[in-house]
């Protein structure tokens, strides 16, 4: 084992820091409202230009897609050196970089292929996800949302819930019901919904952050052509399993070192947070608890190198999946550590644990974001599989005992 | 970068298993409480597999192993719950062929403050011991040491000896291999807490998955399965944690002056105790009565968990030092 670069894994790494640094420097900074989607649009378009240009789109998808082909491995570096330099994520193209694009790639037509697959590198498309439904969450297999074929089209009605980005969105992968007589995970089929079909009604829903991240969606009567249909009809279960699968690799690399630089800034306020005539940081027990969570973070990191090194396969144009052992065993630590280190940021804080947003001038230290953080760990233990699904789902594919039902 | 175990790597913990379960089981191994039933010829064995001088160079007899495959064998030896002085053997065979070859035992104390007792394992079955200070690593020999034993040690298994006073013995190292001495001898502690985290977890899911209750197996009670699950990602997380501190100190900058691994050991001291003593207390849970009983195993786990956990260092003062890389740097 090693954890130091290759010769060529360190020659991108030069590569990709040199370029970094120029691109970063005259971005700007990301809109202040995040409610503002047509910036914030507009901001993650500009940073996704440069990408492309750069030849950085599409990092991990094959080269025959238009993406880069790096490996894993690779894909890591750029994370680990886009977050080093404060470039931005994914933003608005989460679900189209990381969802709809590789699944279109193992599951679309050539058609789908050739439409899509350019916009989405361009930054010229944002997707959202319609899985979820008010009846339908962790038993996403309950989804009711009806698709009824009517000639070449699909007529659509139901409704959908939690869709983040679906202010802004262009297309949705919706999941929808095609054959309600079939068993369960046997009637569901994937499509491509453009968001400005008739028919659609998106309101917002205000998150416990105070933003409208997410929104219910109303489908009523909605056409979609019939050749939007990704893989076969009724075989939609199968497909949406493929696009969680690229959910569990690096989805949540860039997060987690954002929070290991928020468990950093947490040390540097305990320094400055007055504590009787000390300071926070002169408490060994404060000490402590930024120490621990620290190590958690840090683990997770190595975890996250491990499960890299797992998908690296033979090591030419993208890799394997991370297998669901280290993909779920991530995803429940991370959620728990999140969680954690929003405990020792209240404690830090105390009593300026008061405001989401900085209060310059007042209290002289970064609030916002670290507080913002503290909810934050729920989407994390909430999105993409609960923590309580992602142990039914290590109690029962990787120790083997029996399933619930 | 690669983190990941290779086939050789699978395949040396697959022998060191093998031999810990026809030398070592526990069923036997769990009555070695002394001089008198410690069994030195299983010792010899281990030794001769070359368990000790891993990492040593071929002409020292070593096999030129890295840190982090010494490391997994440690997690092979935690997991198995072998007796004896695993990690001094490690440390003292730098200095002492006789221990490398398992012909003698080695025990390693830091010298305490003046005036505070000195914790000593294993005093008993030894023939020399090695203490650390600022000044380097002395040797002292055992019939020197004005010692008492512990008459119920927490770990039954781990005999352990109070001392008032070291003697100050004879130099044989000095304090940049002390310094070394530690660092190795945390990660290879930590690694045999990670063993004990998967093992332990093995050892309760194999229960639950027998067990019945209600007309069915306990393991399907999803207060059973989440218990379980959580062990199984505290223990994977802990594995790729103490896999990386023994790669980070044996790179580049890896030295026990350098930050990053300084950081990486702490760190992995810090979730492989966690995740060894909660994955053992789930194992006694989810034993039910069986798990409160002497004759059950899961004790044993637990309490070699919480004595490793404080060796070399404590996982508080690993998370102080954690705590204070993340500042480096700044005005103290
Ligand atoms: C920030 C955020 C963004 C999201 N974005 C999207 C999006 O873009 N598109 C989309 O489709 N969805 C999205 N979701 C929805 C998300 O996938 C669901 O919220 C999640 O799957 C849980 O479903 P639910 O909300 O219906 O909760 P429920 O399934 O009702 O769960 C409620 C509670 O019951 C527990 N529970 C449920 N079933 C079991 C079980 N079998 N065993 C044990 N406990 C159980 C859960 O763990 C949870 O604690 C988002 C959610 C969040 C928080």
């Amino acid at each position: 084992m090693r954890l130091r670069d290759s010769e060529s894994d360190s020659r991108f790494r030069k590569e990709v820091r040199a370029w970094l640094a120029g691109a970063v420097s005259d971005l700007g900074p990301a809109p202040a409202d995040v409610d503002d989607w047509a910036a914030r649009r507009a901001y993650d378009r500009r940073w996704q230009s440069r990408l492309q240009d750069a030849g950085f789109a599409g990092i991990d998808w094959p080269r025959a897609y238009g993406g880069r082909g790096a490996t894993p491995t690779e894909h890591l570096i750029f994370l680990e050196e886009s977050a080093a330099a404060g470039a931005p994520d994914l933003g608005v193209f989460f679900v189209s970089q990381l969802h709809a694009g590789p699944t279109l790639i193992a599951e679309g037509t050539e058609r789908q292929r050739a439409f899509h697959l350019p916009k989405i590198l361009a930054g010229e498309s944002v997707w959202c996800q319609g899985f979820s439904e008010p009846g339908a969450g962790s038993d996403l297999a309950g989804l009711r949302t009806r698709a009824v074929r009517d000639g070449d089209e699909y007529v659509i009605t139901g409704s959908k819930i939690w869709t983040s980005f679906a202010f802004v969105a262009d297309y949705c992968e919706l999941l929808v019901r095609t054959d309600p007589a079939a068993p369960r995970h046997r009637g569901i089929s994937w499509l491509i919904m453009p968001m400005d079909a008739p028919g659609i009604d998106v309101r917002p829903l205000r998150t416990i952050e105070g933003e409208s991240e997410f929104a219910e969606m109303y489908l009523d009567e909605v056409r979609v052509p019939a050749e939007n249909l990704v893989g076969a009809e009724n075989d939609g279960w199968r497909v949406a399993m493929v696009t969680f699968s690229f959910e569990r690799g690096t989805a949540f690399v860039r997060e987690l070192l954002d929070a290991m630089s928020l468990a950093r800034g947490l040390a540097a306020i305990a320094r400055r947070v007055p504590r009787g005539t000390a300071t926070a940081w002169d408490d060994p027990g404060i000490r402590r608890d930024i120490g621990t969570v620290a190590a958690e973070l840090d683990a997770l990191w190595a975890l996250t190198k491990r499960n890299v090194s797992r998908a690296e396969g033979d090591g030419t144009d993208g890799g394997g999946p991370v297998p669901v052992a280290g993909g779920s065993a991530f995803k429940l630590s991370y959620a728990e550590a999140l969680h954690h280190l929003g405990e020792v940021t209240m404690r830090v804080l105390d009593r300026y644990a008061i405001s989401l947003d900085d209060l310059a001038g007042a209290v002289d230290l970064p609030l916002g974001r670290h507080l913002q953080g503290q909810l934050h760990a729920f989407a994390i233990s909430i999105a993409a599989g609960t923590s309580q699904i992602q142990r039914n789902i290590l109690a029962e594919r990787v120790l083997g005992l029996p399933k619930e039902r | 970068m690669r983190l990941e175990l290779d086939d050789d790597q699978r395949a040396l913990q697959a022998s060191v298993r093998a031999l810990c379960a026809e030398h070592f089981p526990l069923e036997r191994t769990r009555t070695w409480t002394d001089r008198d039933s410690f069994d030195r010829r299983a010792w010899r064995t281990l030794a001769e597999l070359g368990t000790f001088v891993m990492t040593r160079s071929a002409d020292e007899g070593g096999a030129e192993l890295a840190t982090v495959d010494a490391g997994l064998v440690y997690q092979v030896l935690g997991a198995e719950l072998v007796p004896g002085p695993l990690v001094a053997a490690a440390l003292a065979s730098d200095l002492i062929d006789e221990v490398g070859t398992g012909q003698l035992l080695a025990t390693v104390v830091e010298r305490p403050a003046d005036g505070q007792p000195a914790v000593l394992r294993h005093l008993g079955l030894v023939d020399v011991v090695l203490v650390l200070d600022a000044a380097g690593i002395w040797r002292v020999e055992p019939a020197d040491v004005d010692a008492r034993p512990v008459t119920s040690p927490l770990d039954p298994t781990t005999p352990v000896w109070l001392a008032t006073r070291l003697p100050q013995g004879e130099r044989v190292g000095d304090a940049a291999l002390a310094a070394r001495w530690r660092q190795r001898g945390d990660v290879l502690t930590s690694a045999l807490l990670a063993g004990i985290a998967v093992k332990v977890i093995e050892v309760a899911v194999a229960y639950a998955a027998q067990r019945e209750q209600f007309g069915r197996v306990i393991g399907g009670f999803q207060a059973v399965k989440h218990l379980l699950a959580d062990g199984f990602a505290r223990a994977e997380v802990a594995r790729a944690a103490v896999d990386a501190a023994a790669v980070t100190i044996d790179e580049p900058g890896g030295g026990p002056d350098g930050t990053a691994a300084a950081r990486a050991v702490a760190g992995a001291r810090v979730v492989a105790a966690r995740a060894a003593v909660a994955n053992s207390k789930t194992a006694i849970q989810v034993h039910g009565g069986m798990g409160f009983t002497w004759e059950a195993t899961p004790h044993l786990y637990l309490k070699r968990a919480w004595l490793e956990e404080n060796v070399f260092t404590t996982p508080d003062e690993a998370a102080e030092l954690v705590a204070r890389t993340l500042t480096a740097g700044e005005a103290a």
